[in-house]
C-alpha cells in the first residue's frame, strides 16, 4: 500500500531528524518490506500559481482545437496561455506554471511563440505536476487563493513509501495499521485515528426512514452496519486536502461520497459501500448467490452470479458483490439525495471467493480477504457519516445494526514457550511492550502472560502466534546465532551417490549437462514413434503453453531439442546428457484421500496418499553426434556411431556393479538394426544406438545422430562388495577363433564361453571380427587369460579349460573352432 | 706354502689385466659395444675373475696380500664401467632422442570436453556441506499429491496459492495431483516417515506458473532444510542460515532476518544477505508452525523444528553473476561447459 508521509506523521509523533531510510529501516525491522520511496514534489520548482480563468479564445485554425486562455495570476495584469484541454470554463481555478518553472522531467517553462501566439506560461494537469497518472485534461480547482503557491495548496511535496502487506496483516493496510507499526517499530507514541467519541451517539440515531439491514447468509458475515444519511449534495466538490491524501495513496478522486468512503478505508482499514438508498427497495441483505442470476458491477460488466458468491441485495435484486464490488444500478450519482452507508465485517474466505470466481480484484476485497477488524464497522461507518455530514451537508437518520460481535480470545503464553521457541532471554519489559505496541492488553503471571488479541489481528490465535510478535517487534536482529548439527554418519543414499556418479563420469567422458524443461506434446510422442507406456502422458490443465501440454515420459524429447540448440548456434560436435524423472501414466489412478489436518491421518489414508502419487522413474538419457575424435593435423577423426552409445549405456550399468545381458532389439525412436537393449535381471534398463534416420530428417539433425537412454532408479542397489583377491601366479593366455553364423552375438557367444571355460578364467576379449568367410558366416575371435591362486597352470590344465570354453560355443552356438 | 702360487698370480699381471680393461671400457663406442665388454673384463670369465678364483689356493698371507691388490683393481674397473655407461647413456639420449622430438603444444585429438550444470554443482556443494553438519539428503516425486503439497502444510484449499496462476494441476482435477510448488511435500513425507530427530536437506526441482523471463522460470530449483528435535529455537535457524550463507558465500557474507508470513512457519521470516554491499533476498524460513508437526503426529510439545527454502537459480545468479535466467535453462554448452565438474 502507497501511504504519504504526511499522514503518517498525524499519528506517529516522530522526531523530524528520522530520515526516509530510518523510517524504511524500521518498517523493515517489522515486517513490512518497503518497495519504493518516492519523493513527490522534489522535481518541481519555480512559480507555480493559482490562476483563474478570466477569457478563453477558441482557436481553430489548427489540426485540433486550441484554446487561447487569458489568465489572472494575481500580478496585476492577465496574463495569456495557449492550452490544448478543454476541460474548464471562465471563472475556474486552474494551475500555471509560470515562465522560469521547471517541472518532473526538467521540464523548463518559458515564454514562447506558438500557434501564432505568445505563450507566457502553461495551465498543468495532474501528470504533469507528477502527482498522478491523469492527464485527461488541466486541474480544476474546488477552492484556492488567486495567485498562491499552488504547490502548497496541492500539497505535492511529500514522501510517499510503497509497503508490501503480508497476507495475514489486514489491518496494515491502512493508516492506523501501519502507523502502529511504525510507531511499535521504534518505540515513539501512537495515537489511534479509530478512537472516536461520536460512534455511540450515531449508533443511538433510529428512524423508521432509514434501510434496515438483515443477514441471510449467517458464513458470510457476522455484523453489518447500516446507516442511512438523507439531505446529502453529492454535488459538492471533494476537498483538496482528502482528494490528495487518496490521490498519494494511489487511488483516484471520483465524487465526494465516494471519495469519503475510499478515505475512511484508506485511513481505518475497513471498506465501506455507499448506496443511492431510493435505489434500494426494503431492506439491504447479505445473502448467497443462490437466488439471482446476474448483476452489472460498477465497471459495467454484466456478471453471471454463481450460488456460492456472498452479494449485497435489497428485497428483489442483487446491489452488490459483497466486499468486492458495487452494482451500477444503486451507484451514487450527482442526484443521490440519501445514502446508505454499509460497513461490514465478512468472513474472508467468502470475499476472497468472490474475487476470484469474478476476476475481480479491488481495494475492499484486497482487505477484506486479509482479515478485518469487526470494531470498525460501527466506528469507520461513524467516521464515513460524520464527513458526509460536513461536507455535503447530510443527515443521519438511522442506524441499523445486524449480527454482533464476537468476544476476543484469550491466549496463555510461559516464559518456557517464549525461550524456547525463539532462543532468547527477553526481559519482561520487552515482552510487555511488544504486547502493548500491538494493541493487545496483556496481564502478567508469575509464570507467563495472558494476552488478550486486539480485534484487528484475527492472525493471532496460538502462543508460537505471540512469539512472533515478541521477536517481531524486538527485532529479529536480537536472536542470537548458533549451530545445531545433527546425526553422526550422515551421507548420501546410495541412489544420489549413483546419480551423482553417473553424471560426472558422463561429463569426464565429454559429456555436457542438460537441465531441460519436462514438458513436451503429443506431435513429438508420435514423430518419434512412442507407443505403449512410453506414449501414456500426463496432461496439465494450465499449461505454461498449448504447444507443451504434457508431462515428458522420456528424456529423448528434450534432449533432442537441446542438440538442436547448440547446433542452431554453431556447434558441430555435441554430447549431451540430462538426469531426470520421466512421468508415465500406467498405473490405475487411486483416488486420493484428502484427510483433516491437525493430526496424523490414519495409516490407511497414508497409503492412500502415497499411492495415488504415480511412480516416477528416474532416468539418465545422452544424445551424441559430430566427431568423437577430431579432424586435424594428425589426419582423419571418427565420428560418434552407435557403438558409442551403447558403451555409454553399459559403462554407467558397469559403474553400479550390476551385471547385465545385451541383445539386438527393434524399439522406436532408434534405427531398427542398430538398437541395443541392455537387461539387468531379465529387465530391459537401456537402450542404445543410432537414432532412426527418418526422425534425424524430421527434426533436421545431422544423420546418424546416437542417443542412449538408462533408467538408473530401476538398477538395483547392490550390498557393500568385498575386495576382490589378486593373485600373482603366472597368467595363460589362449586365443580362440570361432565360426558362427552372422546374426549371431557377439555378446551371448562370450557368455557361452564364460561358461565353459570355467572358474580360473580371469577375463575374455573380442580382439577380432571377421566377415569375409562367405556363406553367411564370420567368425569372432576373444582372447581368453587364465590363472590360478595356488599354482603356475601346466599346459595340458590350459589346453583342457580352453576346450572346454570352445565346447560351449560348438553347442550353443554351433560353432566351428577355426584353424 | 705351495710354491706354485707365484707361478699362478703376479702383481704384473694383474696390473696388465687391469690396464687392458680400462683401456677396453674408454674405447667403447656404444652402450652395445660396452655391454660386450662387461662380459670380457668383468664377467665371471674375465681375466681379474679368474685371478679372484685362484686366490683360495695361496697361504693365507699371500691371500689377503692379493686379495687386496685384485679387489682394488675391480673396483677401479667397475668404476670406470659405470661412468662410461652413464656417459655412452647420455650421448645416446643427446643424438637419438633429439630427432624423435614433437611439438607438445599441438591439441590434442579428444573432440570433446564435458561439464556439469551449474545447478548440479549447486546443489552437490549444498547438500555436501549439510552432510557435513549430519543432515540426510531427502529427495521426493515432482508429480506430487495436493495434500502433501498444500494440505499438510497448512495452506488451506482457498489459499491463493492453489490458484490456477501459480499451480500447475493435472487433469482430471479430482486427481489431486500437480507438480509441486516446494519441496516442502518432501519434509511431509519424511515426518510421516521417520521419528525425530530429523535433520534433512531436500534438493530438487519445483514448478510455478511463471513466465521465463530474465529472472522467471516456470521450473526452477529449490533448497530446503529442515530440522526437527527437541530444544530447538529461532537461534538455531539463524545459525544454521549463517552457517550455509558463509559456506557458499564466503566468510564476510552477513543474513539478516525480517518478519513475514508463511502458512507453515510461525515465527515466519524472510532471509537476506549482503553480498557486494548490498541486501539480497534469499529465501523463506521459520519455525515449523505447530499445526503442521501435529498433521504429521510430532508432539509439539515434546519436539521443535525450523525450516527454510531457498531458490538454487537466484543464488547461482548472485553467486557467479549471471544476468540472464535463459543462460541456466536454454542448455547452451558454451555456458555450462564453464563450469566443468567444478571449482572453476
Amino acid at each position: 500500500m502507497k501511504i504519504p508521509l504526511s499522514w503518517l506523521r498525524e499519528h506517529v509523533m516522530l522526531p523530524a531528524k528520522f530520515t526516509n531510510e530510518a523510517i524504511s529501516d524500521a518498517f523493515v525491522k517489522v515486517g513490512f518490506e518497503v518497495e519504493s520511496i518516492s519523493l513527490q514534489g522534489a522535481d518541481l520548482s519555480g512559480p507555480i500559481k493559482v490562476g483563474k480563468v478570466v477569457s478563453i479564445e477558441e482557436l481553430t485554425d489548427n489540426k485540433k482545437p486550441i484554446r487561447y486562455v487569458g489568465l489572472d495570476t494575481g500580478e496585476g495584469k492577465t496574463r495569456f496561455v495557449i492550452c490544448g484541454a478543454r476541460n474548464f470554463k471562465v471563472n475556474d481555478l486552474v494551475v500555471v506554471a509560470l515562465p522560469g518553472s521547471v517541472l518532473p522531467g526538467d521540464f523548463k517553462i518559458s515564454a514562447r511563440q506558438t500557434y501564432g501566439k505568445l505563450s507566457d506560461g502553461m495551465i498543468c494537469s495532474a501528470k504533469e505536476l507528477g502527482i498522478s497518472d491523469d492527464s485527461a485534461g488541466i486541474i480544476v480547482l474546488p477552492e484556492g487563493k488567486i495567485g498562491s503557491d499552488a504547490v502548497e495548496l496541492l500539497e505535492i511535496k511529500d514522501v510517499i513509501f510503497d509497503i508490501a502487506v503480508n497476507p495475514d496483516r489486514g489491518y496494515a493496510m491502512s493508516v492506523r495499521g501501519l502507523a502502529r507499526e511504525l510507531a511499535g517499530s521504534l518505540n515513539l507514541k501512537f495515537s489511534d485515528p479509530a478512537s472516536l467519541v461520536y460512534v455511540k451517539k450515531y449508533d443511538s440515531v433510529k428512524s423508521n426512514k432509514g434501510v434496515a439491514v438483515k443477514i441471510e447468509d449467517k458464513d458470510g458475515a457476522d455484523l453489518i452496519y447500516l446507516r442511512t444519511i438523507d439531505q446529502i449534495d453529492a454535488k459538492k466538490l471533494t476537498p483538496i486536502w482528502m482528494q490528495r491524501r487518496i490521490e498519494k495513496c494511489g487511488m483516484r478522486s471520483i465524487s465526494v461520497a465516494v471519495d469519503i468512503t475510499n478515505y475512511v478505508m484508506l485511513e481505518l482499514g475497513q471498506p465501506l459501500h455507499a448506496f443511492d438508498a431510493d435505489e434500494i427497495h426494503g431492506a439491504i441483505r447479505v445473502s448467497s448467490g443462490s437466488k439471482f442470476k446476474k448483476l452489472t458491477t460498477l465497471d459495467k460488466v454484466d456478471r453471471a452470479i454463481s450460488p456460492n458468491d456472498l452479494l449485497i441485495t435489497d428485497d428483489s435484486k442483487p446491489q452488490a458483490i459483497a466486499g468486492t464490488m458495487g452494482g451500477l444500478n444503486s451507484e451514487v450519482n450527482p442526484s443521490t439525495k440519501r445514502i446508505a452507508l454499509e460497513a461490514a465485517h465478512f468472513n474472508p474466505v467468502r470475499i476472497a471467493k468472490n474475487s476470484r470466481n469474478h476476476q475481480l480484484s479491488s481495494e475492499a476485497s484486497r482487505r477484506i480477504e486479509r482479515g478485518t477488524d469487526p470494531h470498525l464497522a460501527a466506528i469507520a461507518s461513524a467516521r464515513a457519516t460524520k464527513l458526509l455530514i460536513e461536507l455535503t451537508g447530510g443527515k443521519l437518520i438511522n442506524t441499523a445494526i445486524a449480527g454482533t460481535l464476537k468476544k476476543p480470545l484469550s491466549i496463555k503464553i510461559s516464559i518456557a514457550q517464549i525461550e524456547g521457541k525463539l532462543g532468547y532471554k527477553y526481559t519482561g519489559k520487552q515482552i510487555k511492550d511488544a504486547f502493548t505496541a500491538i494493541g493487545a492488553k496483556v496481564t502478567a503471571s508469575a509464570s507467563g502472560y495472558t494476552v488478550v488479541a486486539p480485534s484487528w489481528r484475527p492472525d493471532l490465535l496460538t502462543a508460537s502466534d505471540l512469539c512472533e510478535e515478541i521477536a517481531r517487534l524486538n527485532g529479529y536482529a536480537l536472536i542470537p546465532s548458533k549451530l545445531p548439527v545433527g546425526r553422526t554418519g550422515a551421507k548420501l543414499a546410495q541412489m544420489q551417490q549413483r546419480k551423482r556418479n553417473v553424471a560426472i563420469g558422463l561429463a569426464n567422458r565429454g559429456f555436457t549437462e542438460v537441465i531441460n524443461y519436462p514438458f513436451t506434446n503429443q506431435e513429438m510422442i508420435d514423430l518419434l514413434g512412442f507407443t505403449g507406456d512410453r506414449a501414456k502422458s500426463f496432461r496439465m490443465m494450465n499449461p505454461m503453453s498449448e504447444q507443451m501440454p504434457l508431462l515428458r515420459t522420456h528424456l529423448i524429447p528434450g534432449l533432442l531439442s537441446a542438440l538442436q540448440l547448440n547446433l542452431g548456434r554453431g556447434s558441430k560436435n555435441v554430447a549431451l546428457f540430462e538426469i531426470g524423472s520421466v512421468f508415465r501414466n500406467t498405473t490405475a489412478p487411486v483416488t486420493p484421500v484428502m484427510p483433516d489436518t491437525g493430526k496424523r491421518p490414519t495409516a490407511k489414508a497414508i497409503a492412500q496418499i502415497y499411492e495415488s502419487v504415480p511412480k516416477q522413474m528416474l532416468f539418465v538419457g545422452g544424445v551424441m553426434t559430430g566427431e568423437k575424435v577430431k579432424s586435424g593435423w594428425h589426419g582423419a577423426g571418427r565420428k560418434f556411431e552407435w557403438s558409442d552409445a551403447v558403451a555409454e549405456a553399459i559403462s554407467i550399468i558397469d559403474s553400479t556393479g550390476n551385471s547385465y545381458e545385451i541383445l539386438n532389439t527393434e524399439l522406436a525412436p532408434w534405427h531398427p538394426g542398430r538398437c541395443a537393449e541392455i537387461r539387468v535381471g531379465g529387465k530391459a534398463v537401456a537402450h542404445a544406438g543410432e537414432l532412426h534416420p527418418r526422425v534425424c530428417v524430421n527434426l533436421n539433425l545431422p544423420e546418424r545422430t546416437c542417443v542412449f537412454a538408462v533408467i538408473i532408479s530401476e538398477l538395483p542397489v547392490l550390498a557393500q562388495s568385498t575386495s576382490p583377491k589378486i593373485w600373482n601366479f603366472p597368467a595363460a593366455v589362449q586365443d580362440v577363433a570361432l565360426v558362427v553364423e552372422q546374426q549371431t552375438s557377439a555378446h551371448a557367444l562370450k557368455q557361452s564361453l564364460i561358461r565353459g571355460a570355467g572358474e580360473l578364467l580371469e577375463s575374455i576379449e573380442l580382439f577380432d571380427r571377421y566377415d569375409q568367410i562367405g556363406d553367411g558366416k564370420i567368425s569372432l575371435a576373444f582372447t581368453l587369460t587364465f590363472r590360478a591362486s595356488d599354482r603356475t597352470l601346466t599346459s595340458e590344465e590350459i589346453a583342457k579349460f580352453r576346450d572346454a570354453a570352445v565346447a560351449m560355443a560348438v553347442k550353443d552356438h554351433s560353432a566351428v573352432l577355426r584353424s | 706354502m705351495n710354491s706354485s702360487g707365484d707361478a699362478v698370480l703376479s702383481l704384473e699381471q694383474i696390473n696388465a689385466d687391469e690396464q687392458l680393461a680400462l683401456a677396453a671400457i674408454d674405447g667403447a663406442k656404444s652402450p652395445e659395444q660396452l655391454k660386450q665388454i662387461k662380459i670380457e673384463f668383468i664377467g665371471d670369465k674375465s681375466p681379474l675373475a679368474k685371478a679372484n678364483q685362484k686366490l683360495g689356493s695361496l697361504d693365507p698371507q699371500q691371500r689377503a696380500e692379493f686379495g687386496k691388490v685384485i679387489g682394488a683393481a675391480k673396483n677401479k674397473v667397475n668404476q670406470a664401467f659405470d661412468e662410461k655407461s652413464e656417459n655412452l647413456d647420455r650421448e645416446k639420449d643427446a643424438s637419438v632422442l633429439v630427432t624423435e622430438r614433437v611439438d607438445v603444444t599441438l591439441p590434442s585429438r579428444e573432440s570433446l570436453t564435458g561439464g556439469l550444470h551449474p545447478l548440479t554443482l549447486l546443489t552437490n556443494e549444498i547438500s555436501d556441506l549439510f552432510i557435513g553438519i549430519g543432515y540426510e539428503v531427502k529427495e521426493g516425486p515432482e508429480l506430487e499429491s495436493e495434500w502433501l503439497n498444500f494440505d499438510a502444510l497448512n495452506i488451506p484449499a482457498d489459499h491463493p496459492a492453489r490458484t490456477m496462476q501459480d499451480t500447475f494441476f493435472i487433469e482430471p482435477r479430482d486427481s489431486k495431483l500437480v507438480l509441486r510448488t516446494h519441496t516442502s511435500p518432501v519434509q511431509i513425507r519424511t515426518m510421516l516417515e521417520q521419528e525425530p530427530p530429523i535433520y534433512v536437506i531436500c534438493p530438487g526441482k519445483v514448478y510455478r506458473a511463471d513466465e521465463l523471463d530474465a529472472t522467471h522460470t516456470p521450473v526452477f530449483h529449490q533448497v530446503e532444510g529442515l530440522v526437527i528435535d527437541e530444544n530447538i529455537t529461532m537461534a538455531d535457524l539463524k545459525g544454521t542460515l549463517d552457517y550455509f550463507a558463509k559456506s557458499i558465500f564466503g566468510e564476510d557474507v552477513k543474513t539478516r532476518l525480517r518478519p513475514s508470513y508463511f502458512p507453515f512457519t510461525e515465527p515466519s521470516a524472510e532471509v537476506d544477505f549482503f553480498f557486494n554491499g548490498r541486501w539480497i533476498e534469499w529465501g523463506g524460513c521459520g519455525m515449523v508452525n505447530e499445526k503442521v508437526l501435529t498433521s504429521c503426529g510430532i508432539d509439539p510439545k515434546k519436539y521443535s523444528g525450523f525450516a527454510f527454502g531457498m531458490g538454487l537459480e537466484r543464488t547461482l545468479m548472485v553467486k557467479y553473476g549471471i544476468k540472464d535466467m535463459h543462460d541456466i535453462v536454454e542448455g547452451d554448452v558454451r555456458f555450462t561447459q564453464h563450469f566443468g565438474v567444478g571449482k572453476r
